[in-house]
């Protein structure tokens, strides 16, 4: 599916962090594997720290927390808010929706317009795309998206193919009309033929927890796991990046008529730095323009790479007087891959934050 | 230039790569070592594997491996 959007644009993006750091090195001792093992892959994948949360943090927790910072310094009015979409995998509940909960301790009024989106780690051009089309009615003049899982508190201790590269984080990005008529494209694949390749297999009504689904099993390569854990196949996700990501930025830009040398920044999900290095070399793109150091510094907190990949790397340009090129690109659970082409600056805020 | 049974032993010591014909299978490589692999691999011939081509059958044996650096351009 193609979208194209005019008169739309994010005019800051505030991302929350963990304070709670975590470090492979100490880490990796609870995997059964030899150090030297782990250090090779520490190199290659680019595993080095991580933010999680205290177990008891939801992702409200976080958002409330993202949100009533930029309240209290101005950045942002209560009144100011007509919708809140929140994009998460990991809710406070089943019922209600987070979105309500965090509508409701942050205090804004009954007219604000409050959405679950069940998304992962292309949650934040989905996010975008939900966005733009609530700035179409009239009554809608700000959209907070707010972005964020806690699923370190999904993963098992003792899985390397998952445990030492989940992070946790929100962020928030206020989404607005924009005076001026610049385009801005996306498109958007999903197959759910696939939808097992990344998943929490217990815990829903499918298969509902139990003392059972929480056993630890032995699943393989010496990781032990239980069905109330994520599971990823990593073989299959990396093939499918590979295999579908880059086709659908290059039919981007075609539709666009960009050509891909004038794209300033390519700010792609970061599951690990080797998928985003074979992507970039696919592509034919320079790794300084693609940037791949979320995962060292923060973990993969699914939907929320990009905003911070855009806060960790791009705040003082796009705060500044610079406007850049960017083509975002969002790929996993689902299977879901997306991308959008959009121009970026003028930011009234592009930061990170430490919670609590 | 490093043989490739050495660049395998050095990511798996344990193994001897010349005798086995399927080295997932016989446990030899996981997910994790085929990434390692790669990644020496690039380093050691200066050539980017293709994402496409990191797949478990590219990794089954010696000769499948040397197929694949053949494809990439490296005279062996």
């Amino acid at each position: 599916m193609n979208f194209t959007f005019h008169r739309k644009r994010i005019s800051g993006i505030s991302a929350v962090v963990p304070a709670r750091e975590r470090s492979f090195v100490e880490e990796m001792r609870n995997f059964n594997f030899p150090e030297a093992r782990s250090l090779k892959l520490k190199e290659v994948m680019g595993y080095d720290k991580r933010r999680i949360v205290e177990p008891h943090v939801c992702v409200s927790d976080l958002a409330v927390f993202g949100v009533q910072s930029l309240f209290d310094r101005g950045l942002l009015a209560r009144d100011e808010v007509d919708a809140l979409l929140l994009v998460t995998q990991s809710p406070d509940y089943f019922m209600p929706p987070t979105s309500n909960i965090i509508q409701g301790r942050l205090g804004l009024n009954q007219d604000t317009v409050c959405l679950d989106v069940n998304q992962a780690c292309a949650g934040f051009v989905i996010g975008l795309i939900q966005a733009f089309m609530l700035l179409d009615q009239e009554s809608i003049k700000k959209v907070v998206l707010i972005n964020g899982d806690v699923l370190s508190r999904k993963t098992s201790a003792k899985d390397r193919n998952i445990y030492p590269l989940i992070g946790d984080a929100a962020s928030i990005t206020i989404v607005e009309r924009d005076a001026r008529n610049l385009p801005i494209h996306a498109s958007l694949k999903m197959d759910g033929t696939r939808s097992e390749t990344l998943m929490i297999p217990a815990g829903g009504m499918r298969m509902p927890s139990t003392p059972e689904t929480a056993v630890l099993q032995n699943v393989g390569d010496n990781n032990l796991r239980a069905k109330d854990h994520l599971l990823m196949d990593g073989t299959a996700i990396f093939n499918f990046v590979q295999l579908e990501v880059p086709p659908l930025i290059e039919g981007l830009l075609a539709r666009a008529g960009v050509p891909i040398g004038s794209v300033d920044y390519f700010l792609c999900h970061q599951p690990n730095r080797f998928m985003l290095q074979k992507l970039a070399d696919k592509m034919k793109v320079p790794y300084a323009k693609m940037p791949n150091n979320v995962v060292e510094k923060f973990g993969n907190s699914g939907s929320t790479t990009i905003p911070l990949a855009i806060t960790l790397n791009l705040a003082d340009k796009l705060t500044g007087n610079s406007e850049l090129q960017t083509c975002m690109a969002g790929f996993g659970g689902g299977l879901v891959w997306a991308a959008m082409l959009m121009r970026l600056g003028g930011l009234a805020f592009c930061e990170i934050i430490d919670y609590p | 230039m490093k043989q490739l049974p050495d660049i395998l032993k050095e990511i798996r010591p344990e193994f001897d790569f010349t005798t086995s014909n399927n080295f997932m299978e016989d446990g030899m490589l996981d997910s994790f070592d085929m990434v390692t692999l790669v990644s020496t691999l690039d380093k050691t011939y200066g050539i980017s594997i293709q994402g496409t081509d990191i797949v478990p059958e590219n990794f089954q044996n010696l000769q499948t491996i040397e197929a694949l650096l053949r494809k990439c351009g490296v005279q062996l």
